[in-house]
């Protein structure tokens, strides 16, 4: 069993406003100078090896549906157990 | 013209117009669909229901994409609802010149699909946001807004939380170049919109997306205009003339 993970973020020159809510809820809690940005983390399992192709296989499906790259960008990578 | 001369031509006008058949797709999760078929109907043409689970687009001559929360928002808005059974029937349709309109939820289905540039993302000012929007209209040269005027200006109903229309500077560029901004809010941004802008076309006219909802602004006990109307006289207008 292999896992990997996808991290989506909203490209920088996007507005975040969940980020920038966050921010600003931390710095009411005394969290003055945490700047935050927030994203999506996708936990994605299949039976065998994370070989090359599997993991084509996974950027294939986060470019057509876990990530909208107009305003997205996305990291692929396999988690060790 | 005497009001009995014009009521007899409003009658046959739409006599003539309820040869026409336009879809409402029904998603998981979509709201104002019954809201649309019933402006259909006001509008004068045959309002036919199509479920996004079947592949039959019911001989429409046009499809709207309603309002709403299609898959509960999940993912991004429209995101899920792109990848429907019927929604490669509608882009195979959309792109061989079906007029297609897509309000609110259905404008962020339609740039999912990439039948429209940009993304629709949250608010600037991070709420829900319901009022009466003041809009100009940009663009007459299109299928759903041939019966405005350039630079016209309406009142239709605005009701979002993900609104903010944002594209690249480019495709922006691109955008005004070609005429293809048609909305844009006036009397203030109400969501952070890039250049203002409520509603785009793609390059052929026939697929216009926008964030107010015209299907509510048709009837005179319920709406503050009647603006709605024109987008149905619109894509009347136009089915008759290529009909």
């Amino acid at each position: 069993m292999a896992r990997v993970v996808v991290d989506v973020m909203p490209k920088p020159e996007i507005l975040d406003p969940q980020g920038k809510a966050v921010t600003g809820a931390l710095a009411r809690l005394g969290f003055g100078d945490l700047s935050v940005r927030q994203g999506k983390r996708f936990e994605i399992d299949f039976d065998g090896e994370a070989t090359p192709e599997r993991l084509d296989e996974v950027r294939q499906a986060a470019e057509k549906l876990l990530a909208n790259t107009v305003i997205e960008g996305f990291d692929v990578r396999v988690e060790q157990p | 013209m005497t009001a009995a001369a014009l009521e007899r031509q409003i009658q046959h006008g739409a006599a003539a117009r309820a040869d026409f058949k336009v879809g409402v797709v029904t998603f998981p999760g979509s709201l104002d669909d019954h809201d649309a078929l019933r402006a259909v109907r006001l509008g004068g043409a045959e309002a036919v229901p199509l479920w996004h689970a079947s592949q039959d687009l019911r001989g429409v001559d046009a499809v709207i994409l309603p309002g709403g929360f299609s898959y509960g928002d999940y993912l991004r808005c429209g995101a899920i609802a792109r990848f429907s059974p019927l929604m490669g029937d509608i882009i195979a349709a959309a792109n061989a010149g079906m007029p297609v309109l897509g309000i609110c939820n259905g404008f962020q289905v339609l740039c999912e699909a990439h039948l429209l540039p940009g993304a629709l993302i949250q608010n600037d000012r991070r709420t829900f946001y319901c009022k009466d929007q003041k809009l100009r209209v940009e663009s007459q040269d299109t299928v759903w807004t041939n019966g405005f005027y350039a630079g016209q200006e309406i009142n239709i109903v605005l009701k979002n939380g993900e609104g903010r229309y944002i594209a690249d500077e480019a495709t922006l560029d691109r955008l005004e170049g070609e005429d293809r901004v048609v909305f844009r809010y006036l009397d203030g941004n109400p969501n952070g919109s890039l250049r203002d802008i409520a509603g785009v076309t793609n390059y052929s006219g026939n697929v216009v997306g926008l964030m107010p909802h015209p299907e509510h602004n048709m009837e005179e006990l319920t709406s503050p205009s009647l603006d709605g109307r024109g987008f149905f006289d619109s894509v009347l207008a136009f089915l008759q003339l290529s009909g």
